[in-house]
């Protein structure tokens, strides 16, 4: 627990957004999480993100589920909507959410306890609904609030604080989402925002459901030797495939791009994600690559990262359904309540 | 790029702004933390150990730190450390028996200190403790120079003034006042063992225009002030206009005011950008009533019937350039301001016609001494000048450091050592954890504003000449002000191979100093890939040795760190302490030492 706050100074020459709020206005309450644990990294990479993106906080939805990492959302965006909802049941407020108002910014934070285990039927489904959000599944291979015991994520022979090997065979969410059609399939690590803060505003700016498995270590039960998804063994084993850059959109987007190098991604909203291949004859517009290039990297004992699958043509979970575009709360009462009559009419229908 | 060097005193000494812009170097976090525990007296003599004067000069310094303050990062005002300086003053308590004392016996030798100024009084301070018979020769009949004849009685008591100077004079320093030294030879001859020059500098500048010697009521400023203040003058006429705007200027219009004066005008030619007198001193002008006319060239005083009737002046225009300097001037017209006194207040020289032209002193062509900047040596053998003496008109705490500087010399000298070979300054790092979110000060940090000084009320101000204006500080005011310190020689003090990179550090930092990146060829490259402040905002990047994960460096941005200690409170590691730099700034009494002196 900590007993100090971080306090808000307003220096001189700070750098200010678009809105003209500085960063530290993306800030939210001070962290209780131990000192050096990922996820504070990766709560200050989504604070950062929506800050570059000039989104009104105030226009921006926060969701989680419970475990360290759901308790995240209360640390940046103080202005935000936020609900913390039951153990693993966050994807199914997040979708009701979303289908009652789709003009606001959803960003989901969970763990790989809430997801995986708990709310592994929960999280399949809103990537096979195309909910438009991001989730951000923050992992660490262990349960840190009950105090370290292996989760479904930790990888075969990993060892335990105490030195028990794991030896169930993990759930990887990326290989999960790829088989399950997701849209935006990413993978980043807490201790390289370089790569995960494009990630993040590419995924806040995806038309459809966004995943990140961010490796995100439990510096109290799992950063030790023998453990794999420690800062060490993350930072020796850490691959990266593509780098993903999102671009807003502008008069002069449409400049060319050599082949190769850069590959153009058009977004929904006349942006532009440039992916910029580290790996050769990789193409994450190609879900069988990409999938192909995940099982080559877990052969190798590689961690692949970066934006491995991107797929804007797909419809999203109000597309699909042909919903509603207007938020529900901006619709007058007649239209969204047409009376007794017309649901007699409706149900007459279904006799 | 090399990582840091630490260990080069400086590092560390350069970060607390306040500590490295005033030239005695007073260690100010470190007596401001002493305030805050109430160990006023601690305070007092800690502050003393630098510039000698903290009663004096936390009323009348020219304050040299105060803009440096690091607080201005953040915010408008700084901390006010010379308030601070007075706090410790004024409550000192019984400190006597703390101070060096007068040896038991002398070592025989003689020194001849000349002018009874802060200079020689630094001097003497350091020396007499160390056995030296240390003589002061004064030609007016008290002690003090300009901060007796000059700094008038309502910004600096008389009793302040002789309680610090007699501190000294009761290490057995002899004092002889109405004895001016009339020549240099004269002195020479007479034995001494080595002779210090803290003359000042006495001569007021001269405005020699149409009409100066027409009349009795053209004043020179500084030869004005020291009538007032030994009395000789009691009165003046009823609108005075000051010509000059330097504090010199400043303490002749207040003085004014309280001789009688009911409209005071202070003249200058230039715009306000360019006035020469310090920001608070101004204020305190202004606040009463004076009024600071801007764009009036003197040009002629005028005179009927052998009475000074005003003053003529041309109205001037100037257009500044991008860099804000002067790039053109016009004259645009011309007016008589009336007047019954005017005060010349338009600097000051050094001046030395007791110096005969064989004495074996070299001067320059400005008829400035040809002296030696780390030694203060003149160019005859033992001969050693200090204050205004020595470089031309500075302050009292520029004076201060070089009677610190000449003493070392002087011991050197008379020990027969080269004066060359003195001890470098030192740092000590002294961790300050004491557990868990518990740190040996007051981290987190504080957004009051700066407290503002009471002052007498007006009417009351006026009635004698020595009503001192400030009031000092209240025990709330202090309680409040010690805070807003942010304690920079507590530095960040970083042990790269603890390191794991959790990037927990940057996260928590409120000013979002820290980065960690790979290496860079140089400082410049690596200020342009991180968006740091510039090299011109006057700190280093203090860059880290490689990182064990992934050898990037660890960089932290000198010039915005708040030093609150977040980065260290939230390390998993503790690659990051925070760690006391005490900076041993050595003395005469130090020089004999093996290694440095202690500070307690």
């Amino acid at each position: 627990m900590t007993s100090f706050t971080k306090p808000h100074i307003r220096r001189k020459n700070e750098p200010v957004n678009k809105l003209g709020l500085v960063r530290a206005d993306y800030d939210g309450a001070m962290s209780t999480l131990c000192a050096g644990c990922g996820h504070d990294s990766v709560t200050a990479s989504m604070a950062r993100a929506f800050f570059e993106l000039s989104i009104e906080p105030h226009r921006a939805v926060k969701v989680s589920g419970i475990g360290c990492s759901s308790k995240t959302t209360a640390y940046f965006l103080r202005e935000a909507h936020g609900n913390n909802t039951v153990h693993g049941r966050m994807p199914s407020v997040a979708t009701g959410a979303v289908a009652a108002n789709s003009a606001l910014t959803y960003i989901g934070v969970s763990g790989d306890g809430d997801s995986l285990s708990i709310g592994l039927g929960q999280f399949v489904h809103a990537m096979r609904r195309n909910v438009n959000m991001l989730y951000v599944l923050e992992n660490n291979g262990v349960y840190g609030l009950t105090k370290g015991q292996f989760s479904a994520s930790a990888d075969l022979g990993s060892l335990a604080k105490r030195g028990a090997p794991n030896e169930m065979p993990p759930i990887d969410p990326v290989s999960l989402a790829l088989s399950v059609g997701a849209t935006f399939v990413a993978r980043g690590f807490s201790g390289d925002r370089e790569q995960l803060v494009p990630l993040i505003k590419a995924g806040l700016k995806h038309k459809g459901f966004g995943l990140i498995d961010v490796i995100s270590p439990c510096v109290s039960f799992n950063d030790h030797k023998g453990s794999t998804k420690s800062y060490a063994h993350t930072y020796q084993y850490y691959h990266k495939a593509v780098h993903a850059d999102y671009v807003a959109p502008s008069k002069d987007i449409k400049v060319c791009y050599d082949e190769g190098e850069i590959m153009p991604v058009e977004m929904h909203d006349g942006g532009v994600i440039r992916l910029r291949k580290l790996e050769k004859g990789f193409d994450p517009r190609d879900r069988a690559a990409a999938m192909s290039a995940l099982a080559n990297a877990q052969k190798n004992d590689e961690i692949l990262t970066g934006l491995l699958h991107i797929d804007e043509t797909h419809p999203d979970m109000h597309a699909l359904n042909k919903m509603e575009d207007r938020p529900l709360n901006e619709i007058p009462y007649a239209e969204l309540n047409p009376g007794a009559a017309k649901l007699h009419d409706l149900q007459k229908g279904f006799r | 790029m090399k990582p840091t060097d630490t260990r080069n005193p400086d590092y560390f000494h350069k970060v607390v702004d306040c500590q490295w812009a005033c030239p005695a170097h007073t260690p100010v976090p470190a007596y401001i933390r002493l305030i805050a525990q109430g160990q006023y007296g601690d305070a007092y003599l800690l502050n003393r150990e630098s510039n000698v004067f903290p009663g004096i000069l936390g009323r009348v310094c020219d304050r040299p730190c105060e803009p440096a303050c690091r607080r201005t990062r953040v915010e408008e005002e700084p901390v006010a450390i010379c308030r601070l300086k007075r706090v410790a003053a004024d409550h000192r308590g019984e400190i006597e028996d703390k101070l060096p004392k007068k040896p038991a016996k002398t070592n025989g030798k003689k020194i001849a200190l000349i002018g009874a100024g802060p200079a020689s009084f630094a001097v003497a301070n350091d020396l007499a403790p160390l056995g030296y018979e240390c003589t002061i020769f004064e030609k007016l009949e008290e002690p003090g120079g300009l901060m007796r004849s000059n700094i008038p009685a309502f910004r600096l008591p008389e009793q302040v003034l002789s309680e610090e100077l007699g501190y000294i004079l009761d290490m057995g320093v002899e004092l002889k006042l109405g004895t001016p030294v009339e020549s240099m030879k004269t002195l020479l001859g007479e034995g001494w063992d080595a002779i210090f020059v803290g003359t000042g500098a006495p001569k007021g500048k001269n405005l020699d225009l149409q009409g100066r010697y027409d009349t009795d009521n053209i004043h020179i400023g500084i030869d004005w002030l020291e009538s007032v203040a030994f009395e000789h003058t009691k009165k003046i006429g009823k609108k005075v206009l000051i010509i000059g705007v330097g504090n010199t200027a400043m303490d002749c219009c207040r003085t004014s005011l309280r001789l009688g004066a009911d409209t005071v005008k202070v003249m200058a030619r230039k715009p306000r950008e360019f006035f020469k007198a310090s920001d608070w001193e101004l204020e305190d002008a202004e606040e009463e009533n004076i009024e600071i006319v801007v764009n009036h060239s003197p040009k002629a005083f005028v005179v009927e019937k052998g009475k000074l009737v005003g003053m003529l002046f041309e109205t001037m225009e100037y257009e500044l350039d991008a860099k804000g300097r002067i790039e053109t001037q016009r004259v645009t017209g011309e007016v008589t301001i009336p007047c019954d006194d005017v005060i010349l207040a338009i600097g000051q020289e050094n001046a030395f016609p007791w110096i005969e032209a064989d004495a074996g002193i070299e001067f320059d062509k400005w008829q400035v001494p040809v002296i030696d900047e780390t030694t203060f040596q003149s160019t005859a053998h033992g001969v050693f000048f200090g204050g205004d003496a020595a470089f031309g008109p500075k302050n009292i705490i520029w004076a201060v450091e070089h009677g610190h500087q000449a003493a070392i010399s002087i011991h050197k000298h008379c020990q027969g050592k080269m004066l060359t070979g003195r001890l470098p300054d030192e740092i000590e790092m002294v961790s300050t954890k004491m557990g868990m979110f518990e740190w040996r000060y007051s981290n987190s940090y504080d957004n009051s504003d700066r407290r503002q000084m009471e002052h007498v009320e007006l009417v009351k101000r006026f009635k004698k000449l020595d009503v001192e204006v400030e009031l000092g500080f209240s025990a709330e005011q202090i309680a409040t002000e010690v805070e807003r310190c942010l304690n920079c020689d507590v530095q960040t003090v970083f042990d790269a191979p603890l390191c794991e990179e959790c990037d927990a550090c940057i996260d928590i930092c409120p000013v979002e100093c820290l980065s960690i990146a790979p290496t860079a060829e140089t400082e410049g490259e690596l200020r342009n890939s991180l968006s740091v402040s510039t090299a011109e905002d006057g700190q280093a990047l203090y860059v880290s040795d490689g990182l064990p994960l992934t050898g990037r460096v660890m960089i932290k941005d000198e010039n915005v760190c708040l030093h609150c200690g977040l980065c260290a409170e939230r390390c998993p590691t503790a690659a990051w302490d925070m760690q006391e730099g005490v900076i041993h700034i050595h003395h005469a009494s130090d020089q004999d030492a093996i290694s440095g002196g202690s500070r307690s």
